[in-house]
């Protein structure tokens, strides 16, 4: 009943679950919803009639995807090679891509073919990650969407050299306390985030052009003073959350495309 | 059954309760991690009944060797020269550090940002949980790295510890050196033994714990084939369980295991298909019940086929020359077989730089896993230098630095996964 041609690629995220199908060479359909605490039920809205042949599933929760709907053909693959896949699809000439998503940070290089050549991942801390700002957004009442834009309001630099979420916020109280503008106090915190993925970009050996993908790729400040540090436009996707998804979702094309190739 | 063994816990004073707590966590994550493999080989059935009765029948086999005079003498370093101990008559025993247990009892009198292999061992201690520490006539330590050259002198105020010199150069003064540290572990283990190192049994030392190496030698040769015959895993335990048991006991049943193994790879059978990437595990020591990373690997779709480690390679690689005549000879032999240890204690340490590569070449792998537990300095600089020198040769390495606690699983999972993804 289902058609060969329409496969399915489930990002299961700490934050948030994207799910890309395609049919045949192009994706036919996107949504997006919270993780919750209950990324199954999450899941099951989202896979609510779609009808198709593969579904791959990456994040951290697709183990939990793939015990729960052993009814389809579900394979797993890794956010890295998920990302990996997504990118190259986007942006064919990508050769580092950059997520940063809700708890974790990582940094993939590809050859010139687009395989992976090295990646890194920020261990069991959530230091630099989305988490960060989320949490530095409601320290200091600013709704996400729009704490980048609030940074950039700021007329002047002044560092944050904690990265530990708990003492830059300690570090964040201690600056208001002596008056500073919160605008500054949020470009410090972007700032801080800048910097750790900047070095991590160049541990890693990065090379461009870049692709910078993940839910804080939306945020306008991140954007701004990356570019500003690496000397270097990254590009970025349309839809920056959706790149592993898509990503997994293609994966599910290669493992059902008939015959060799 | 365990209950039978509990008359001799009181007496060695463990803490029963939180005791029999430990042995039934590992004995479930024993269950999970290895008797759940398929295709196991028959010889592996010694190691399960080693490992069911580690904190049992093995520690009765202690207690009769004390009731008959014999001393117990327990390390932590393959750097303690077992022919010595072995040559008075004495037993030498692995102690235990490769749980989380007494991790607070240990933070209590050790900074927290002190290895989880040294937290292991004091809190084993102060938490009243490893028989082997009970039964220790002696405790040897070294002093490999800050660490637990410290961390020796505070234990020292729970058990009777004695701590041999490490050089960390290998230049002529540092032979010297480690020769004379040799000679002082001998006279101590003939103080507390009461017995005296003849070239006679010394000779017998040699060749017992020479037997036991190349016996683990041959089991390395034979699980180098492709398809891989058995699983990283459980080579990994015939190894933790070499710095426990009997050696001469341990040496004919690895023989019997290894007889098996040629079969099986004389018949082309595997563990797991040819085209499974072949990884090697680099860098500290896994202690039972460390099993964690092998575990995670080789549930990620890849088979380990080598251990670069104390609990490894480290231990087994290098012989003590037989040919000694006098003692002095003899002491001379072991003295340069244990100055070819390759520890991330020493400056420079090229050598081990070169057996990684070689090792990785000769084991045809696909990647190299280095594992540093945190904290653990020497090994975290000395992945930087791995990397660089596998990368020469085209091997890929992922990095880990993890400790025994479990919340780090799906994390680790991911990046392993990753990488077996990568190198595929």
């Amino acid at each position: 009943m289902d058609n060969p041609q329409r496969v399915a690629g489930i990002d299961i995220g700490s934050r948030s679950i994207e799910l890309v199908v395609l049919n045949g060479g192009s994706p036919e359909h996107r949504v997006k919803l919270p993780t919750t605490f209950d990324p199954l039920a999450q899941c099951m809205k989202l896979m609510d009639g779609v009808h198709v042949s593969t579904v791959v599933a990456t994040g951290y929760g697709r183990r939990l995807f793939a015990d729960a709907f052993d009814k389809l053909r579900v394979d797993v693959i890794t956010e890295i090679q998920a990302y990996a896949l997504g990118a190259r699809f986007v942006y064919p000439d990508v050769r580092t891509v950059l997520d940063i998503g809700g708890q974790d940070t990582k940094v993939i290089c590809l050859t010139a073919a687009g395989k992976v050549a090295r990646f890194e991942m920020n261990d069991r801390c959530a230091a630099g990650t989305g988490k960060f700002l989320e949490f530095m957004a409601t320290a200091l009442q600013i709704p996400l969407e729009s704490f980048g834009d609030f940074a950039m309001r700021s007329d002047r630099r002044i560092p944050i050299n904690s990265m530990c979420t708990v003492f830059a916020e300690s570090e964040a109280t201690s600056l208001m306390a002596r008056g500073e503008r919160p605008e500054n106090i949020a470009m410090g915190l972007h700032l801080a985030i800048v910097r750790r993925t900047v070095s991590m970009l160049r541990r890693v050996g990065f090379e461009p052009p870049l692709l910078f993908a993940g839910g804080v790729a939306h945020n306008l400040c991140v954007r701004f003073i990356l570019e500003e540090h690496l000397g270097h436009t990254p590009h970025i996707p349309e839809d920056p959350d959706m790149v592993g998804a898509l990503g997994a979702a293609l994966h599910a094309r290669q493992i059902t495309a008939p015959g060799p190739g | 059954m365990a209950s039978s063994y509990d008359e001799m816990w009181e007496k060695l004073n463990l803490d029963l309760g939180a005791h029999g707590g430990l042995l039934e966590v590992l004995g479930k994550f024993y269950g999970d991690i290895y008797l759940s493999q398929a295709g196991r080989l028959r010889g592996m059935e010694y190691l399960d009944f080693v490992l069911s009765e580690v904190h049992g029948l093995r520690i009765r086999e202690l207690q009769e060797a004390r009731a008959a005079g014999r001393k117990v003498i327990g390390t932590f370093c393959v750097f303690v020269p077992e022919e010595i101990v072995l040559a008075a008559d004495a037993v030498q025993v692995g102690l235990c550090a490769g749980a989380e247990a007494g991790k607070d009892a240990a933070e209590k009198i050790l900074p927290r940002n002190t290895c989880a292999l040294i937290k292991s061992f004091v809190g084993f201690k102060l938490s009243r949980l490893c028989p082997y520490i009970e039964s220790c006539d002696l405790v040897v330590g070294e002093t490999t790295c800050d660490g637990k050259k410290k961390a020796y002198e505070i234990f020292s105020d729970y058990a009777p510890v004695y701590v041999m010199e490490v050089p960390q150069m290998k230049q002529a003064c540092d032979r010297d050196l480690w020769r004379a540290e040799v000679l002082r572990l001998k006279g101590r283990i003939e103080e507390v033994t009461g017995r005296t190192v003849t070239p006679d049994k010394l000779r017998e030392a040699i060749r017992v714990v020479n037997e036991r190496r190349k016996v683990l030698q041959r089991l390395n040769r034979l699980r180098a084939a492709s398809p891989v015959p058995i699983s990283g895993r459980d080579v990994l335990l015939v190894n933790q369980v070499s710095f426990y048991d009997d050696p001469v006991r341990f040496t004919a049943s690895i023989s019997n295991l290894c007889d098996e193994l040629e079969e099986r790879v004389r018949s082309g059978e595997g563990i797991v298909p040819k085209d499974v990437p072949r990884l090697m595990l680099s860098g500290c020591p896994m202690a039972v019940p460390n099993w964690k990373l092998p575990y995670i690997i080789e549930s990620s779709g890849a088979v380990i086929v080598g251990e670069e480690s104390c609990i490894g390679t480290r231990s087994t690689r290098d012989l003590v020359a037989e040919d000694g005549e006098t003692l002095d000879e003899m002491i001379d032999a072991i003295v340069n077989r244990y100055m070819r240890i390759d520890c991330a204690c020493f400056t420079p340490n090229r050598e081990r730089l070169d057996n990684i590569v070689a090792m990785a070449e000769d084991l045809k792998v696909k990647g190299v896993v280095h594992y540093g537990l945190t904290f653990c300095q020497p090994y975290a600089m000395e992945a930087f230098k791995v990397e660089k020198a596998l990368k020469k040769v085209g091997v890929p390495m992922l990095s880990i630095e993890t400790d025994y606690s479990m919340e780090d699983v799906e994390q680790l999972k991911t990046r392993v996964e990753a990488f077996v993804e990568m190198i595929r």
